[in-house]
């Protein structure tokens, strides 16, 4: 058996690391993702008072802290029985929408743009942010990392400090919005639609107008046939604050649909001893393995999963967008991996037209900031959409409000069997016996897990080059007998 | 007759971090072209290639400065702090978590045994009755499947190697990483060897933007969500507990502008050994009650003391974990 291993791959709060095993033919015959880090979070905010657990659990992640935030903040609000006024309703979206924003513009830019923009099979060196800079010219760069700082910016008058949150007490919100914080707001909302618009049609002229790539994302080994996970409002469209979590099926249809709370009737988690992350899967259908298709527990939840799992977007043009993308890919749910680039774009646009909304909208400077507390309830759960999947923090308290039991679902955590498929299925597809492994195949490889912009490629990190990867081809011995260096 | 300086060799790298650490480096924004004029990033896990023996492969003191964020949590995060710190002329425990064990620390309350039964026994939506644990060395019907192994304690990355410099914060303001790498670009005379750099040397309240009056009696402790904060008045006198008396300064104070007590990331300033024995002097010489019994009614609304003054800290705390 020979073995090619991909350590480390970039992080997931830590790193990630690939196990290719070919068989005596030169086929891959197994692929192993592992994640090589705990740092168990679920045990130690036992004993700490539950208000203090937003601020604690962002720590969880420092790219997306303010999901977590979120999260967290609904949590300890369903422990204490009470609902937000509205205007801390609204001020904690309007954070969340700013959130959304810095983080898709940094993962489409930073990550995924050097593989279309630049191209899968460019030379490395060129095939990162600054091969992007220097396709689109440095005024277009520029322009990126400022949109990416207003975001930011947004977040830390809100919340403190844009990486250490600190926005949410039990029942609201800390801190108002003065109506000339306000107006600046809505300067920076209008600037992240045209923003948005523009980074649509960049994909549109890049991508769609080259017919290799649409022939990459509809044929190439980055199709998976998963169920589809995602928050939606009211009227089944997306929503990334609140909302019931919704799953359609392989052919669409609703598996299920369900409020925060009734969660554990409907996802359920495995363990493997080969990896410190867990596997969730959907609990009506049961764990069948790594395997895709109607029959198997596997689901995604990522941009595309939301899209799939929505009967549409809550703003005008992010739901044109949305229409534009079924109708020339086809079908829905789309299964190509590599539509979620697509569908983050359409995301970073409904965030825009969201932020401007809730900037607009007269609550939004009240000063209601904070519910009256009523009795503790002792326990409750907390979701909202992260960029990279549904988020769910579940707390029980005793009668003072000291954490008893935390349980945590964190967003890529429920794509770790999808990931792990779709990076055997890119193997698979790509390395067969006589097929020279070359820097470009190394790359598609990469791209099967960059398209669910998991943690362990966060994309705020890829400055200023792309990672480089080293495949060691081992015989049954464990002797190095090639290597293969994309540098 | 100026010679053009070589560039600064700059590595960055996290053990048990969030990450933040790195969004804080990039969060120089527009500067980013200033940092790519003046370092060339040698490694960078997320940017560049990560394969460790390359980092063996480099001279001793190759690298001029490495920033440091994570704690120690398992063995891979203690062979790469070993590594660099051999490699490196310039060691830097960036952040909370390399400088004092930061939030992972927390951890020391618990054992690795008590942390994996939770995750991976109890959780409410795991279902593992075979009770399956994630083994360091695993062996499947191709081969053995590895991962690093997770120790029973947490360490600060000072207790595992000598540190330079510590630069602190949960994450660091980006601005003083600035000034800090400005300094050591520029060829400025360094702080002696294990200065605290990046922050100032008074506590919180020093500088604190928040009204002090000479009230300073406490007569009862509440949680944040007990009371109406008034936006500006000193939060120890209304009651609620503030890490500030405790904490070095160098934030801006962000936290109390966001209407939220401190909390400590910034570690104590260098005349205070330990953080919650600061805390409980503040506080004993903040209360008016005389009466033993009283007083005891007063500490009991103090909830959590250990893991509020030991909130980023508890790995380097003289107290160091719960003994089991």
């Amino acid at each position: 058996m020979k073995r090619i291993t991909i350590d480390p791959i970039t992080r997931l709060e830590g790193h990630g690391k690939i196990e290719i095993f070919l068989n005596e033919e030169g086929n891959v015959s197994n692929v192993y993702f592992q994640v090589p880090e705990l740092r168990g979070f679920e045990k130690f905010v036992e004993g700490r008072p539950v208000e203090e657990l937003p601020s604690i659990v962002a720590k969880i992640c420092g790219v997306c802290p303010g999901c977590h935030h979120m999260a967290s903040g609904k949590a300890v609000d369903a422990v204490f029985g009470v609902t937000p006024p509205p205007t801390a309703r609204k001020l904690r979206e309007l954070f969340y929408m700013a959130h959304f924003v810095h983080s898709h513009i940094a993962h489409f830019y930073a990550l995924a743009a050097p593989d279309f923009v630049v191209g899968p099979d460019a030379p490395a060196s060129e095939r990162n942010v600054l091969g992007v800079i220097g396709k689109v010219g440095v005024e277009i760069g520029t322009e990126v990392i400022k949109q990416r700082r207003l975001a930011q910016e947004i977040q830390a008058l809100l919340g403190g400090h844009q990486t250490y949150v600190v926005m949410n007490i039990p029942g609201g919100v800390r801190k108002g919005l003065l109506p000339a914080e306000r107006d600046e707001i809505v300067n920076k909302a209008k600037g992240f639609i045209e923003f948005s618009k523009f980074s649509l049609k960049i994909f549109e002229d890049v991508v769609l107008g080259n017919k290799d790539y649409v022939d990459l994302i509809l044929n190439g080994p980055y199709s998976l046939k998963l169920h589809s996970m995602g928050l939606v409002d009211d009227n089944n469209h997306v929503n990334f604050y609140d909302g019931k979590v919704r799953v359609v099926d392989v052919n669409g249809n609703e598996h299920c649909k369900y409020s925060p709370e009734e969660y554990r009737e409907y996802v359920a988690e495995r363990v493997e001893p080969f990896s410190y992350l867990k596997f969730p899967y959907l609990k009506k259908i049961g764990w069948k393995g790594f395997v895709d298709g109607q029959e198997s527990g596997v689901y995604h939840a990522t941009p595309l999963s939301r899209l799939n799992a929505a009967d549409g977007m809550a703003t005008p043009l992010a739901q044109k967008e949305y229409e534009k993308m079924y109708s020339v890919l086809g079908e829905k749910p789309v299964h190509a991996t590599l539509a979620m680039h697509w569908a983050r774009l359409i995301e970073l646009l409904y965030a825009s037209e969201r932020l401007y909304e809730l900037a607009t909208d007269p609550d939004i400077t009240g000063k209601e900031l904070r519910a009256e507390l009523g009795k503790i309830h002792g326990e409750g759960v907390g979701i909202v959409e992260a960029q990279r999947g549904t988020l769910l923090h579940h707390y029980w308290t005793d009668e003072r409000g000291i954490v008893l039991k935390a349980n945590i679902i964190v967003g890529t955590t429920n794509n770790n069997a999808a990931i792990s498929m779709s990076i055997k299925k890119a193997a698979m597809g790509l390395i067969k016996k006589g097929v020279e492994i070359t820097d470009g195949i190394l790359n598609k490889i990469e791209m099967a897990f960059r398209a669910y912009d998991p943690c362990f490629s966060c994309a705020t990190h890829s400055l200023p080059g792309e990672m480089k990867l080293k495949l060691c081809i081992y015989d049954e011995k464990g002797n190095l007998i090639n290597t293969y260096e994309r540098k | 007759m100026e010679t053009k300086k070589p560039k600064l060799k700059l590595a960055v790298y996290w053990g048990a971090a969030c990450g933040g650490c790195c969004v804080s480096v990039l969060d120089v924004h527009e500067k980013l072209f200033t940092v790519v004029e003046n370092a060339d990033l040698v490694f960078w896990p997320i940017a560049l290639d990560t394969k460790y023996k390359d980092i063996e492969a480099m001279p001793d003191n190759f690298i001029d400065v490495t920033l440091f964020n994570g704690a120690v949590r398992n063995s891979e995060n203690e062979h790469i702090a070993k590594l660099l710190r051999q490699k490196t002329k310039i060691l830097v425990a960036y952040g909370s978590c390399a400088h004092l064990g930061g939030i992972p620390g927390l951890a020391n309350f618990s054992t690795k045994k008590e942390i994996f039964e939770r995750i991976y026994e109890q959780s409410e939506s795991t279902i593992n009755p075979e009770k399956t644990k994630p083994q360091s060395r695993f062996t499947v019907a191709e081969g053995v499947l590895e991962i690093p192994e997770f120790y029973n304690d947490v360490r600060s990355l000072g207790q595992v190697v000598d540190v330079d410099y510590f630069l602190p914060g949960c994450p660091p303001q980006t601005e003083r990483l600035v000034e800090v790498f400005l300094a050591i670009v520029t060829g400025a005379e360094l702080p002696p060897k294990g200065s605290v750099v990046g922050a100032g040397t008074k506590s919180q309240c020093d500088e604190c933007i928040r009204k002090k009056t000479e009230n300073k009696q406490i007569t009862k402790f509440y949680r944040p969500w007990e009371i109406v904060d008034d936006d500006e008045t000193c939060f120890m006198e209304q009651g609620i507990i503030c890490m500030g008396p405790a904490t070095r300064t160098g934030c801006g104070n962000r936290c109390i502008l966001g209407n939220a007590p401190c909390r400590g990331c910034y570690g104590p300033p260098d005349d205070i050994k330990d953080s919650g024995a600061k805390m409980m002097s503040a506080i004993a010489s903040n209360l008016i009650e005389k009466d033993p019994q009283e007083i005891n009614k007063i500490l009991n609304d103090l909830v959590d003391p250990a893991g509020t003054f030991y909130r980023f800290s508890l790995p380097n705390a003289i107290f160091r974990r719960k003994l089991v």
